[in-house]
């Protein structure tokens, strides 16, 4: 083995440009330094150009008053209002249809995932039938269909549809009784309260029991009658402390009374269905994912079908289901941004739209847009990647 | 077309903060003028049968390029909706915005941005569906209302039904053809719009004689075009194209006889059509550009008439855009 002539003797420090860490730490310095540098030259550029244009910057707009009416607003709003108040009502009402359609579309894609799944030959092409057909449709034409063709065989406020002169379906939205509570109902969400506390109380002591001596009591059946029972049962003692706006025709529309407006359903259907599709095909192969084995062990300790799934399957496919789940729950956060397009007043549409127009401010409102959008979507990820590492397996 | 609105955000943010080359040195190098329009509005910006976009606006795109460039065909016009219009501006995107954009305060002083004059008188008003059988603005209590987003409409909408104590749902869409959709649904009794536009909107119904426009006028809608701040050589030309269109009607010289009036021995005439001093030099264009204006694209009451007035299917009488001295209140200072 020959030594070439100019290797550097044994034991002397390689010059730091030949070692792999240090070179790797300056490397890591130059990209954040670069970055760094990046960032300053973009706000500072932005500053300069936005004053050389003349165009107003900085967040003062957001004190300033509004003006415009917003159709659905889940905290008190009015033309008086200010900008700062438009942007809470919009991210509400994205929150609103966002997490009712992360509930539905869980709910639907569980069903039709383990519909497909199901020996029922019928109920299995159902299922193969709806995830092709609505997985493979944008998003935005499903959006439209729920609002326009679905709208427009509605009937006009005249000739609504009525169930039993309390709840009206016409083309304005759906109009519901809206509850008005009177003094002494106070006692009841209290009870509720307690009824829930007591419940776990109940739940935990009963798992600690059945480890300890085999017996169970059925204490969901249980919790359900006390969680629904108990308050019903001081709602009758208290003299039912409840009464009732029913909504009635009055001139153009209905007034009094709770109205779900046409674009909040089309909106969420749409979201929920077409979420749905894709939430039914990772349930499915969550469960494909778990060996035959594990079902034939579970039948030959003759649980019951149901049982079989509930104890065995679904806690195993859970784990290969959650990570995917996530990413279908933030495409759908997301995704309601398009409401804009019918004109359902979500963030986008009242704020990076109307606002924005408005003021003129682009950067701020959009800035603050995608702030809002970001922080959703990783406090959407903390939480399930929370849940993940409460069902992944733990090796003993 | 929404990327209109990202891409003009970009360059905001990324363009970098040198000198820029004047409008008008940008407008000749491309050899055309980039305006911002309607889409489709009819009597104002839309595309006719042969794909061509005709319009009192885009006439005016017409005209400025004209002046600018000596040939009316060099525009390139650029669809933009209402949300997206005044960004696309700030950011250089167009080079002039025609797109019956409402002259306010606060749009003339705080976005950047200058109005170069009112190129149409409008006003808001309400469409509603015959059979409500409404007289009156006065009983639309309670109403729901299409409208279009990020407009002065909806501004205005809010202001009128809360002095008057009434309610409303403002039922708010991204484009006129939304709102139209929406009031043909049934979604909403009204769609409120300046008067004009409800009117090309009225006659895009399956059956316009199930809607009509009510006659009450709630708000000033004074249309017009706008420029970027801080090129006051552009904004020169832009304003004093209309000046000149309207000088021309004043004068009575209309395309078909422009020709002849060159011979004119009437000194205003002499001036407006450069015969006599340059009046061009100093905004840095050619001394016939009220010449080439006139000649391709006409005086003021011609694209009027053509447009929205008499010849077209609109017939909206002149009203308010009559000529000062014809019962209107168009006036444009004299070219001296």
């Amino acid at each position: 083995m020959s030594v070439r002539p100019n290797a550097r003797p044994v034991g002397q420090k390689p010059p730091f440009w030949r070692d792999r860490a240090k070179r790797a730490l300056i490397f890591q310095f130059i990209l954040i330094a670069a970055v760094a540098v990046f960032l300053v030259y973009i706000v500072g550029n932005t500053q300069d150009n936005l004053a050389a244009r003349g165009i107003t910057t900085g967040f003062g707009f957001l004190s300033n008053t509004a003006g415009f009416g917003i159709v659905q607003s889940l905290i008190d709003y009015s033309s008086q209002s200010t900008y700062g108040r438009t942007f809470l009502v919009g991210l509400l009402n994205t929150l609103l249809v966002g997490s009712l359609g992360v509930v539905a579309a869980t709910i639907i894609g569980f069903i039709v995932g383990i519909a497909r799944l199901s020996p029922n030959w019928l109920l299995a092409r159902l299922a193969t039938a709806y995830i092709e057909t609505f997985r493979n449709i944008p998003l935005l034409l499903q959006i439209f269909f729920w609002y326009y063709a679905v709208l427009r065989t509605l009937p006009s406020a005249r000739d609504s549809l009525t169930f039993g002169e309390i709840i009206f379906l016409n083309v304005r939205g759906l109009y519901l009784p809206e509850p008005l509570f009177e003094s002494g109902f106070g006692l009841i969400p209290v009870t509720f309260i307690l009824a829930i506390v007591a419940s776990i109380a109940l739940i935990i002591w009963n798992k600690r029991r059945q480890e300890a001596t085999g017996q169970r009591l059925p204490a969901y059946w249980i919790s359900f009658a006390l969680i629904f029972g108990l308050p019903l049962l001081v709602m009758f003692a208290t003299g039912v402390p409840i009464t009732w706006d029913v909504p009635e025709l009055r001139g153009f529309n209905f007034r009094g009374g709770f109205t779900v407006i046409p674009e909040f359903l089309a909106l969420w259907l749409a979201l929920s269905i077409y979420t749905a599709a894709f939430i039914a095909e990772i349930v499915r192969s969550g469960i494909q994912a778990i060996s035959h084995g594990q079902t034939e062990a579970a039948q030959a300790l003759s649980l019951p079908r149901s049982l079989v799934l509930r104890l065995v399957v679904i806690p195993q496919a859970l784990r290969v289901i959650i990570p995917p789940l996530t990413s279908q729950y933030l495409n759908l956060i997301k995704n309601s941004s398009l409401a804009t397009a019918i004109g359902y007043p979500d963030l986008v549409s009242v704020f990076a739209g109307t606002t924005l127009n408005q003021t003129g401010q682009a950067i701020e409102v959009i800035a603050m847009t995608m702030a809002v959008y970001l922080t959703i979507s990783l406090l959407v990820s903390m939480f399930m990647n929370w849940f993940n590492a409460r069902v992944a397996l733990v090796e003993r | 077309m929404k990327t209109v609105r990202w891409l003009g955000l970009g360059i905001s943010i990324l363009a970098p903060s040198v000198a820029m080359a004047s409008t008008l040195e940008t407008v000749q190098n491309r050899d055309s003028v980039r305006c911002g329009v309607n889409a489709a509005q009819p009597g104002f910006s839309a595309l006719d049968d042969d794909d061509q976009y005709r319009g009192l606006d885009t006439d005016i795109c017409r005209a400025i390029a004209a002046a600018a460039l000596g040939d009316a065909s060099k525009v390139d016009f650029v669809p933009l909706d209402s949300v997206e219009r005044f960004t696309a501006l700030q950011s250089g995107e167009v080079d002039v915005l025609s797109r019956t954009t409402t002259w306010t305060s606060n749009r003339d002083t705080s976005l950047g941005i200058n109005f170069t004059g009112v190129s149409y008188y409008d006003g808001q008003a309400f469409m509603v569906a015959s059979d409500l059988g409404v007289q009156s603005t006065k009983e639309l209590d309670g109403a729901a209302v299409c409208t279009q987003s990020g407009t002065t409409s909806e501004l205005n909408l809010s202001d009128y039904f809360r002095i008057h104590n009434m309610a409303y749902d403002a039922v708010v869409f991204d484009s006129p053809e939304q709102s139209i959709a929406g009031f043909e649904a049934g979604r909403c009794d009204v769609l409120s719009s300046d008067a004009s536009q409800l009117y090309a909107q009225r006659m895009q119904l399956a059956d316009p004689d199930r809607a009509v426009v009510l006659p009450e006028i709630i708000s000033k809608e004074p249309l017009g075009p706008a420029v970027r701040q801080g090129d006051d050589q552009w904004f020169n030309i832009v304003k004093w194209t209309l000046f000149a269109m309207l000088n021309a009607e004043e004068l009575g010289i209309s395309q078909e006889n422009v020709d002849e009036q060159l011979d004119s021995d009437n000194p205003d005439i002499m001036r407006l059509l450069g015969q006599d001093g340059d009046f061009g030099e100093a905004m840095g264009i050619e001394a016939d550009w009220a010449y080439q204006i006139v000649k391709q694209v006409g005086n003021y009451a011609e694209i009027y008439d053509r447009n929205v007035g008499s010849d077209s299917d609109f017939n909206i009488a002149r009203g308010l855009n009559g000529l000062w001295n014809n019962g209107g209140i168009q006036y444009a200072p004299p070219i001296r």
